[in-house]
């Protein structure tokens, strides 16, 4: 199969340049990433297609006719495009909500990751075993900062 | 018992209507997003439905050989010609697959509807849920049935989709923040998919699975070994197979206990099932063995001691998901009979096992108001119920003789000890050691959450302000005293019976272990052999 070098080189650049955005942080950079990336393929779906040539109906040629495209390869693009639209519009819905509750933008690390994580290595087993030893003052009948929480108040 | 014959003719009709019914359901169940009683009444009776038709295609695969239907009719136009549209494919190992994901989907709705009516979810806006919840299983089932590459693709994006709305539920501050490394994932998961399908079209000109395992053989070996080795890595992140595999405990274990459930079950075995049919349909020959089999060691073994090193028992769990997914890598990895009957007869079981243990957390988060192992203690003596309904799959997934996990780890090491290479001989050893380390990592939940006394616990005495639910408004998750959480201690029947109901299902895996291991020969017999997968979809004069 013979295609086209320019094709070849910016489905290249598109890919790279995607893939760069998406190591960031920024969820509008790897979202924008993703789109680079959904293109650049549905640009070598294009290309794989190969050059045009008859209609796609079996047993005719049309004389020379021969400007045809491959359908099969622009039937493909088609979902591809649809889906990838889908997912951007959640992941932008989902970014918003994201900066509602954060008012950051950004992936953040798992707690619970970073919480497990500290326990190896940096910490001497005494005082893990001292952090994780029950906090006896907290547990009196006196009312403490938990009754204070809104819909628990007066709750002891 | 009504004898009920099962005409060979029926096989057309039945085989799209796993994807058709839960679509329609769908729909309708959005229809009636106000008239919560008859949204459930419909999503139950689709899946019941599902599993019946799953059950006639496994007979019907079973007796008839391979059913391939031709969608629209637009199948081969003369011999030596692929099919035009679409073909869905049912041999034995996707009607095993239909079955038992159909029982699991069935399980868990009921489950997740037993928990929304003790949660009293009429006040709340979760008439998403259930819609959702139908198009996920529709996706799982089309990725089983598909019989060409784009269409497993939609598969994928369908069940993705529902997932991405499933996972981040009720949009809480956790859930956003899991559900946005989940979709970008997945989402460059789906991209390297459909690299790799533009990649094969270019390659041999056609998608249809069939016809791509008679041209590939033409194609050059080191272009065959490059086209297997991105769609390997679409696969693998989708499988969580090892180097592909930390978005998965980071997602799983905030969504509600239903969702996980589901999730931990089918999601990562579609991905191993999309392995099997790539590594012994389109690229027989093995010419990554030894790449699958150093990532099922790695899989196996930093899963599980990723599990070792975890405290909350959602986590645990998705670390030894991971784990577990290395066993049936290993099985495919062997190229042989017995290391594909092996893995057939492991993922069935484990899709399973891990469902359960999923619902049971739900069940303790409802006993006792957590789930991180510092504030649980005492359980076994609150419910002797509940750690009956915990050990049995617990000891299921370590291995323990004479349950599934038992039988399947046994077919596998013993493929493995056939194979006999010093690689394969490592993989064992990783096997043994991973089985141990898993049966470590459940005797540790046990010992913490059901045997020491609450009062021992580290922080016994704190509880979340609620328990994860399908809608969880919370901004920020609070932790309260246990004593002022009133709705503890009483888990619904409706959450118990299809716990039940599963754990009865995985059971009889290991009472009628003789028939149904006898079944995934035969299915791993007639997925090495390709010819009656091929003949089926392009007929006899290929």
């Amino acid at each position: 199969m013979t295609t086209y070098l320019v094709s070849l080189i910016v489905i290249g650049g598109l890919v790279s340049a995607g893939v760069y955005l998406l190591l960031e942080r920024s969820l509008i950079r790897m979202l924008l990433g993703l789109l680079l990336i959904s293109n650049a393929i549905n640009l070598l779906i294009l290309a794989v297609g190969g050059p045009s040539g008859n209609p796609p109906v079996r047993g005719r040629t049309s004389g020379d006719q021969t400007t045809t495209a491959d359908p099969l390869a622009q039937g493909l693009i088609l979902t591809a495009i649809v889906i990838t639209m889908g997912v951007a519009a959640f992941v932008l819905a989902l970014t918003y909500r994201s900066y509602r509750l954060n008012t950051i933008e950004e992936v953040s690390n798992d707690p619970e990751d970073t919480r497990v994580s500290r326990l190896s290595g940096t910490e001497s087993a005494e005082e893990i075993a001292e952090r994780l030893d029950p906090d006896l003052t907290r547990d009196t009948d006196l009312p403490d900062e938990l009754d204070a929480l809104p819909g628990y108040e007066g709750s002891r | 018992m009504i004898p009920v014959v099962l005409e060979s003719s029926l096989a057309p009709v039945l085989t799209p209507l796993p994807v058709l019914v839960p679509m329609l359901a769908a729909a309708m169940t959005l229809f009636a997003g106000r008239k919560p009683r008859l949204q459930r009444g419909i999503t139950v009776l689709a899946l019941s439905v599902v599993l019946v038709v799953s059950a006639a295609l496994l007979r019907l695969a079973d007796r008839d050989g391979t059913i391939a239907l031709q969608v629209g009719g637009w199948g081969p136009t003369e011999p030596g010609m692929g099919p035009l549209g679409i073909t869905l494919v049912v041999d034995r190992l996707s009607a095993l697959m239909l079955v038992v994901s159909s029982i699991v989907l069935l399980a868990v709705v009921i489950y997740a509807i037993g928990q929304g009516i003790r949660d009293g979810d009429e006040r709340q806006p979760v008439s998403i849920f259930l819609p959702t919840y139908l198009v996920l299983s529709a996706g799982v089932f089309m990725a089983f049935l598909a019989g060409d590459l784009f269409n497993l693709f939609v598969g994928f994006e369908v069940l993705l989709s529902a997932s991405f709305v499933l996972l981040t539920i009720g949009a809480s501050k956790e859930r956003v923040r899991a559900g946005i490394t989940y979709v970008m994932v997945s989402m460059v998961s789906s991209m390297v998919f459909l690299f790799g399908i533009a990649l094969v079209y270019a390659a041999t000109g056609t998608l249809n699975l069939a016809e791509l395992s008679l041209r590939l053989e033409s194609v050059p070996d080191g272009t065959r070994t490059a086209l297997f080795a991105v769609l390997l890595v679409a696969f693998g992140i989708k499988a969580a197979v090892f180097p592909l595999s930390a978005w998965l405990p980071d997602s799983y274990p905030t969504a509600p206990a239903p969702v996980t459930a589901v999730f931990a079950g089918l999601l990562t075995k579609v991905g191993v099932y999309a392995i099997i049919r790539a590594h012994s349909l389109l690229f027989p020959g093995g010419r990554m063995d030894k790449v699958l089999l150093v990532a099922g060691l790695l899989t196996m073994m930093v899963g599980i001691l990723g599990a070792i090193a975890q405290s909350d028992i959602k986590r645990l769990l998705s670390f030894t998901l991971v784990s577990h997914i290395g066993y049936m890598v290993f099985g495919i990895a062997l190229s042989s009979e017995l290391g594909m009957s092996g893995a057939i007869y492991y993922v069935a079981h484990h899709i399973l096992v891990q469902t359960t243990l999923f619902l049971v957390v739900g069940l303790i988060e409802r006993q006792a108001g957590a789930s991180a192992l510092e504030r649980l203690g005492g359980l076994a003596a609150a419910s002797p119920l509940l750690a009956f309904v915990f050990v049995v799959p617990a000891l299921n997934l370590g291995g323990i003789p004479p349950f599934s996990g038992f039988i399947g780890k046994v077919a596998l090491l013993e493929a493995g000890a056939q194979d006999g290479s010093v690689l394969a001989w490592t993989l064992v050893a990783g096997g043994v050691i991973t089985s141990l380390l898993t049966l470590y990592v459940v005797t540790r939940v046990w010992t913490k959450a059901f045997w020491r006394s609450r009062e021992d616990a580290p922080e016994g005495h704190l509880s979340a302000s609620a328990p994860s639910a399908l809608v969880d408004n919370t901004e920020e998750s609070m932790d309260i005293q246990l004593a002022d959480r009133d709705d503890v201690g009483r888990m619904p029947v409706g959450m118990l019976m299809p716990t039940g109901a599963l754990i009865t299902v995985g059971l009889a895996l290991t009472v009628l272990a003789g028939p149904i291991f006898a079944y995934s020969e035969r299915a791993a017999n007639e997925v090495l052999d390709r010819g009656q997968y091929i003949t089926a979809v392009l007929g006899d004069g290929r």
